[in-house]
This record gives C-alpha cells, sequence and structure tokens, in this order.
C-alpha cells in the first residue's frame, strides 16, 4: 500500500473528500451475487450527465420563441458544428433513459428491493421518474413542431378536469388562451430546471443507498464475507454495461435517429390545425392509455396519476417477509403479467380508441390495479415462499438469468410493433442508394433531382431551410454555385433612404421563397398552401417511398368518389384528394446527363434529393456512427477481458 | 499468484483505460465544436463595400463580422504625413505602403488594440487626436492618418483587415469560405 501524500491528509483533514471517495466508491460493500440488472443504476446516472451534458450544448444554439424554436432546431442541426450528433444524442437519450429506467424500477419491482429498510429508497426513485416525466414532457414542447404543440396542449389540458378552478389554472399554466410563446418560454426554463432537482435527488437515491447498501438477486441479507469492494469489481462491471449500453445508443443515434420519434413533428406547429392520430412518446403509452379506458374526462385524468402515484405505496401494499421473486412462485408468475400488461397498455396506447381497443384498454387498466391493489396485499399474507437459502453459500448453482433474457427480447421485439402503427395505402418500397448503415447518396441522382426541384417544384415550394452554399454538397463547384444563386434576387435594405431595393442572390442567401407570403401562395394555388419541402422527407413516414409514391400515385378516383373541380385523386395522399395536379409530366426537364426524363425517372430523384435535403448529415452520421460503434466494440471487448481478470482475484 | 499473471494483467488494464481516455477526449469534441461559429455565420463572413459614394477627406464606418471598419478617403496631406513620420518613431513599427492596397483607401477595423472601445474621429467635429486620425476616449490612445499608434497605452496600430478590391470602387472585406 502506497502512503497517502501529506496534501492530500491536509486536505482530507478540513474536507474529507478522499476519504469520502474511498468509503463511498472504491470500498464500498457491494453484495457479491449482483447480476446484470444491477447495472442499470449506473446506466442511468451516466445517462442524465450525458442529457445535461447535451441539453446544455444545445440550450446555446436554441431559441425559445413561437417565432424560431422550429428554424433554430434546423440550424442545430445544418449549421452548428456536431449540431445533429448534440440533438440526436439528446433526442434518443430521452428513450434510452426511459429504457434504462423502467427496466431498474421492474428489477425493484421483482427483487422486492423496496422492502424493508429499502422503503425511502424506493420513493426517492419514484420522485425521481415523476420529474424525469416532467422533464421529458417539457423537452419535447421544446422542438415546436406538430406533436410537440399538440402534446402540450392535450397534456395541459388535463388540469382542467379539476372541478370549479381548472379553467383558472390551465390558463394560468399557459400564461395565455392557448399553448403560445409564454408557454414556450417557461417550458424551456423549466426544462433547464428541473434535471438539477433530478441531480439532487438521485444524490438523496445513493444516500439512502448506501445505508444499508444494495439488495440482491436472492433477497436476502447478506454476511461481511459475501461483500465485495465497489472498486474494482463493479467499477469493471458497470464499464462492461455501459459499453454494451453504447452499442446500442449509438445505434440509433447515428442509424435510426428518429425511431422513436413521430415524423409530423417535423412539421412546424400549427395552433389552427390538430394532426390526425396524436399519441405521446413511447414512454407515456401506458398511462395514455389508461386515461382512455375512462369515458370520463376527471375520472381518466385520476386515474392515470393514481397508476403512477400507486407506486409511493407499493413497500407498504407488499409485505411479505420475502423479498425476491425467486423464492415466490406466484408473485413471480403476477409480476411477468404485470409486464404483459404494461406492453399491452403500450399497443393500446398507440392505436386509436375504436372498437376492440377500447374493451382490451379497459381490461388492461383494470389488471394494472389489480395487480397493486389485490394481488401485492393477498399474496403478502397467502403466498408460501419457497425454502429461501439462508447464505449464499447455500445456493448451489448459478441460475442463468433466464427471466431477464426473455424480459430483453419482449421488450425489444414490441418497440417495433409499437413504433409504425400508421395504416395507409402501403407505399412501393424501393431500393435507394442511400439505404443501410453504408449507403450514400448517388450525386447524379442528386443532381438530376435539383434539376426536377428547380425546374418544376420550385415554381410553388419553397425549400426554405437550405442555403445555395449547401448545394457543394450535391458535387456542385463553388462556380456553378454563385450562377444558381445569381438566377434570383433577394430583398436588401433598407438603404439610406429608408426603401428596401433588390440585390444578385449570393451562396450565403436562402433558397428563392416562391411568393410573398403565404395568403398569396394559398391565393395562387386553389387555398392549398405548398408547404415547404426541406423537411417532407422527414415529416411522414417513409418520406422517400412517400414523395415517390406521391408523384407517381395520381390515378382517376375509384367509382363513387367525387373530384372536386380544381383537386386531383392520389392513390397515396391522406384522404386522396389534393389540390396539386400531377406536377410531372414525360419530359418537363432535359438531363443533362442523357437520362430520360421520364415520370418514374424524375420522381426517383427528386425524392432521392428532397431526402439529402432533409438529411443533409446522413452520410456523415454513417460514416461517424460505424467508427464509433467498432471502437465501442473493441473498448467493450477490453472491459470484458479485464473484468475477467479482475473477478479472476476474486476466486484466490 | 504468478509474476507472469500480474504483468499480463498490468498490460491488460493499462491498454483499457489508454482506450477508454481516448474515447472519452473523443467524446468531448464535438461539444467543444459545437462553441465554434457555426456554418451560416461563416458564410456570411465578408462583406462587400462600394467606396464610390465617399468624398475625398471622407470617413465611414461599414460593418464586418459585426466590427466597425473605419473607411477613410485620404487627402494627399494625410498620405503624405503617414508616410514622411520615420519609422524608428513608432510603438508598432510600420510603413503606410504596408497599411494600404491603394494609397487614398485607408481601411482598418475601427477597434482600439488597448482594451476594445471604438475610438473617436470618424465623424467631422468629432476629436481626431493629436495626429489627426483616432483618438480613443476610454484611455487616450491617439492614432495617426494610417491608423498606427502614436500615443496612449494601446500596443498595436489599428488592424487592417484581410480586403481585395472587386473593381476599381468595390472591395470585398474578408476572406471567401
Amino acid at each position: 500500500m502506497s502512503k497517502t501524500p501529506n496534501w492530500q491528509k491536509w486536505i482530507d483533514h478540513r474536507l474529507p473528500i478522499f476519504s469520502f471517495i474511498k468509503k463511498d466508491l472504491k470500498t464500498y460493500p457491494t453484495p457479491k451475487n449482483l447480476n446484470y440488472l444491477w447495472n442499470f443504476g449506473s446506466l442511468a446516472g451516466l445517462t442524465l450527465v450525458v442529457m445535461m451534458l447535451t441539453g446544455i450544448f444545445l440550450a446555446m444554439h436554441y431559441d425559445p420563441s413561437e417565432q424560431y424554436a422550429f428554424q433554430s432546431i434546423e440550424h442545430i442541426m445544418r449549421d452548428v458544428n456536431y449540431g445533429w450528433l448534440l440533438r440526436y444524442i439528446h433526442m434518443n437519450g430521452a428513450s434510452m433513459f426511459f429504457i434504462i429506467i423502467y427496466i431498474h424500477m421492474l428489477r425493484g419491482l421483482y427483487y422486492g428491493s423496496y422492502k424493508n429498510p429499502r422503503e425511502l429508497l424506493w420513493i426517492l426513485g419514484v420522485i425521481i421518474y415523476l420529474l424525469m416525466m416532467l422533464t421529458a414532457f417539457l423537452g419535447y414542447v421544446l422542438p415546436w413542431g406538430q406533436m410537440s404543440y399538440w402534446g402540450a396542449t392535450v397534456i395541459t389540458s388535463m388540469f382542467s378536469a379539476i372541478p370549479l378552478i381548472g379553467d383558472t389554472i390551465v390558463s394560468w399554466i399557459w400564461g395565455g388562451f392557448t399553448v403560445s410563446n409564454p408557454t414556450l418560454n417557461r417550458f424551456f426554463v423549466l426544462h433547464y430546471l428541473f434535471p438539477f432537482l433530478i441531480v439532487g435527488c438521485v444524490l438523496l437515491h445513493l444516500v439512502a443507498l448506501h445505508v444499508h447498501k444494495s439488495n440482491n438477486p436472492a433477497g436476502i441479507d447478506l454476511r461481511k464475507q459475501d461483500m465485495l469492494p465497489f472498486h474494482p469489481f463493479y467499477t469493471i462491471k458497470d464499464l462492461l454495461g455501459l459499453g454494451i449500453y453504447i452499442i446500442v445508443f449509438a445505434f440509433f443515434v447515428f442509424f435510426a435517429p428518429n425511431f422513436f420519434g413521430e415524423p409530423i413533428n417535423y412539421e412546424p406547429a400549427n395552433p389552427l390545425v390538430t394532426p390526425e392520430h396524436i399519441v405521446p412518446e413511447w414512454y407515456f403509452l401506458p398511462f395514455y392509455a389508461i386515461l382512455r379506458s375512462v369515458p370520463d374526462k376527471l375520472g381518466g385524468v385520476i386515474l392515470m396519476l393514481g397508476a403512477v402515484f400507486i407506486l409511493f405505496i407499493v413497500p407498504w401494499l407488499d409485505t411479505h417477509p420475502v423479498r425476491s421473486a425467486t423464492y415466490r412462485p406466484i408473485y413471480k408468475w403476477a409480476f411477468w403479467l404485470l409486464i404483459t400488461d404494461l406492453f399491452v397498455l403500450c399497443w393500446v396506447g398507440a392505436n386509436p380508441p375504436k372498437g376492440i381497443f377500447i374493451l382490451i384498454g379497459q381490461f388492461a387498466t383494470a389488471f394494472y390495479f389489480f395487480f397493486f391493489l389485490v394481488l401485492m396485499p393477498i399474496l403478502s399474507k397467502f403466498e408460501n415462499p419457497l425454502s429461501v437459502p439462508r447464505t449464499l453459500d447455500d445456493i448451489k448453482k448459478r441460475k442463468l438469468p433466464f427471466f431477464s433474457i426473455i424480459f430483453y427480447l419482449i421488450l425489444f421485439t414490441s418497440f417495433s410493433s409499437i413504433a409504425n402503427h400508421e395504416t395507409q395505402p402501403s407505399l412501393p418500397k424501393l431500393n435507394w442508394s442511400f439505404d443501410g448503415p453504408f449507403g450514400t447518396f448517388d450525386r447524379a441522382q442528386l443532381q438530376r433531382g435539383f434539376q426536377v426541384y428547380k425546374e418544376v417544384c420550385s415554381a410553388c415550394h419553397s425549400l426554405e431551410n437550405i442555403y445555395y452554399r449547401d448545394l457543394s454538397a450535391l458535387g456542385y463547384s463553388k462556380k456553378e454555385i454563385k450562377a444558381f444563386a445569381l438566377e434570383t434576387t433577394v430583398k436588401d435594405g433598407p438603404n439610406d433612404e429608408g426603401e428596401m431595393f433588390d440585390i444578385p442572390g449570393r451562396p450565403s442567401d436562402k433558397f428563392f421563397f416562391p411568393y410573398l407570403n403565404e395568403n398569396a401562395a394559398r391565393a395562387a394555388n386553389n387555398g392549398a398552401f405548398p408547404p415547404n419541402l426541406s423537411l417532407i422527407v422527414k415529416a411522414r413516414l417513409y418520406g422517400t417511398d412517400y414523395v415517390y409514391g406521391l408523384l407517381t400515385g395520381y390515378c382517376n378516383a375509384p367509382k363513387g368518389i367525387e373530384v372536386p373541380e380544381g383537386m386531383s385523386y392520389n392513390t397515396y395522399f391522406r384522404g386522396h384528394l389534393l389540390s396539386m395536379p400531377p406536377p410531372l409530366i414525360t419530359g418537363a426537364v432535359t438531363f443533362s446527363d442523357g437520362m430520360p426524363a421520364t415520370v418514374d425517372q424524375m420522381s426517383r430523384d427528386v425524392a432521392a434529393f428532397l431526402t439529402w435535403a432533409a438529411e443533409p448529415e446522413m452520410e456523415v452520421r454513417k460514416q461517424m456512427g460505424i467508427k464509433v460503434i467498432i471502437f465501442t466494440m473493441i473498448l467493450t471487448i477490453l472491459f470484458f477481458f479485464a473484468m475477467r481478470r479482475i473477478w479472476a482475484r476474486m476466486k484466490e | 499468484m504468478s509474476n507472469k499473471k500480474s504483468t499480463r494483467r498490468d498490460f491488460l488494464i493499462i491498454t483499457t483505460s489508454a482506450v477508454g481516455t481516448v474515447g472519452v477526449g473523443a467524446f468531448m469534441w464535438p461539444f467543444i465544436d459545437s462553441m465554434n461559429p457555426s456554418k451560416d455565420v461563416l458564410a456570411g463572413a465578408t462583406t462587400e463595400v462600394h467606396l464610390a459614394p465617399i468624398q475625398l477627406g471622407q470617413s465611414i464606418t461599414a460593418v464586418w463580422q459585426g466590427k466597425p471598419i473605419f473607411i477613410r478617403h485620404r487627402t494627399p496631406e494625410e498620405i503624405k504625413s503617414a508616410k514622411d513620420v520615420p519609422i524608428s518613431n513608432l510603438i508598432d513599427p510600420q510603413t503606410d505602403a504596408e497599411r494600404v492596397i491603394k494609397p487614398q483607401w485607408l481601411i482598418v477595423v475601427g477597434i482600439c488594440t488597448h482594451l476594445g472601445c471604438i475610438p473617436a474621429g470618424q465623424k467631422p467635429g468629432e476629436n481626431r487626436g493629436p495626429y489627426n486620425g483616432w483618438f480613443c476616449p476610454c484611455h487616450g490612445s491617439a492614432y495617426d492618418t494610417a491608423g498606427r499608434i502614436r500615443t496612449g497605452p494601446a500596443p498595436k496600430n489599428l488592424l487592417v483587415p484581410h480586403y481585395t478590391f472587386l473593381e476599381d470602387t468595390v472591395i470585398r472585406i474578408g476572406k471567401e469560405v
């Protein structure tokens, strides 16, 4: 053992940080039989740190105003160095955080980690969970997309269910008569504040944990010789878990960054139009399903809040003397039924409240409360446990973590079924050069697509988020880009006389907006507003295929459907009737590379171009993703071997 | 425990720590770089100025990257007085020719090199200081007709930005990205 240097002693005598590190991080006694489910506490802590870091850096570029919030997010995605990376980490981090926390909570529920003497530890955890839900909700409002806006409206409107003062409270929360600028501003401030409250609660959670130490899979109180120093045994085990976690996290960030999100949130908030199908983020779905299962406004809200708050009294609902479900055959099955029930609730919450879903939702809601209010207390009294080992030496074989494996499997497979719920005529699935983790854009195709946009689409549609300078990514030279910019004029001024004047466009200018304002655009287009196409591919499910499908999907209306004057019938448009006449006709443009300008070809090319316009970072993102994942895999393998070496010491 | 085993472990642990440290370092870079000027800021990093309307002896202030740019259409006397100063008398020795492209146009960043105030002397009637250039009101630095520091606490001459003549009387300030 090396001697403690004098300066350390000097500091420690006055401020005992070194003894704290030693006592609570290094020699801190940890049960030697913890399984990998015990990794999720430290993972949650690290996720919190990552969320706060990315959040602080994002806040440096974000503008919490009705007018600029949406644009500032696009500014982050397109112009800020690594802005897309920070945002995608933050966005997916929210989902990862909830996955981690749900596993962490369910682990506690399975192994009875809330039982005497850890009741306050559990309650602090539930408080953290509540704060997390609040923070996540507030954060989801900030991009100010359609789902942000309407999510905020629906959730805040729940307070109007309060008798007598409900409406007053709602307008107090809004700071206005609808969700509007004051609402956004305060939501931003609170979204920034709450994580610090979470940090405070996490510290208390840890203080409470370190009094009686971790529970363990056997659920029994352990002897001194069954404990290991936290460092290096559990630091390395936590690091191994972290490595695997980063690989999963990175997969979403780099290769499926919008997997957990709703496409419609890439449309700017519109206070006059609610999207057809509004759903909360996946982590709220069970509660959303409970809310909707009650046909009464106040009743629904009460039941939904009850579903969360019931967690506070779990330590007094389940008073069975045996902690771990391993030795409670009936509770174990009840637990897995609860898990199934939660997934059913998720599935119901993701679907529109129609027909059979209402009934299933009501059954699932009933079981949720039945589990906590009836099963838990009854089993506490009458369940006969298996024989519980007195010490760890009595456990002979290490059991395979059978249940956790099934648990993970259910978790991951269900996500995909929950995520893609939209039911529309199925889109043609084309092969694109940029599909898959190694796909890249075909520059020739992008240039053709840009030509189609410039010569056809741009007559009505803007591409507001693109600058001429961005075209260098399509393979154009500086000179060509200057020439494109010069084709347009930009308003400048005022000059010394106070008048506005036109100047020729420059590469640093944004793409030309074809109309004076929205009303002028509507007047010219039969009352419909041709949307900004910069984000259309992200704002639709399977966006690239959707654009292609829409452009090639014009046909005669089936019998019995009347197409009003000035509208057209389209297979893939929602509701089938749209104001845009078929925009492409064979030979509408002449491609310089000799590609025949068929409707099919032009549609493909412009769909590819618009994919680039929506995700200009895609190639860089995927390339970085491959590097990050390879690097993390190497690191994880190193962690694995390091862990084997370190844990070999225990047996000596 | 055998010696061989413990060396292997040490090597493994050291490698793992090193790779982990590299990872943490690499993770930090995007955060740091996100605070650098973004692409749209960099793209707007140049300014074009038309010099034709500026009368002989007149000064205008243009804005480049948010900073004031002093553009003075110098009279022959001003050019002469700037050229006649012996270099050895200067705090930050530079000839007049090193500071201009065309002698009649003096173009400098209008920020005092002492602590960042904007020197007076642009408008007629403002105190141009003892050397007929600019005079900083904050701590009394005086600049001459070539924008060079002559007296006062400022250590450097007024900065000459990068600029090019696009036409006879049109300049672009800043480097094109």
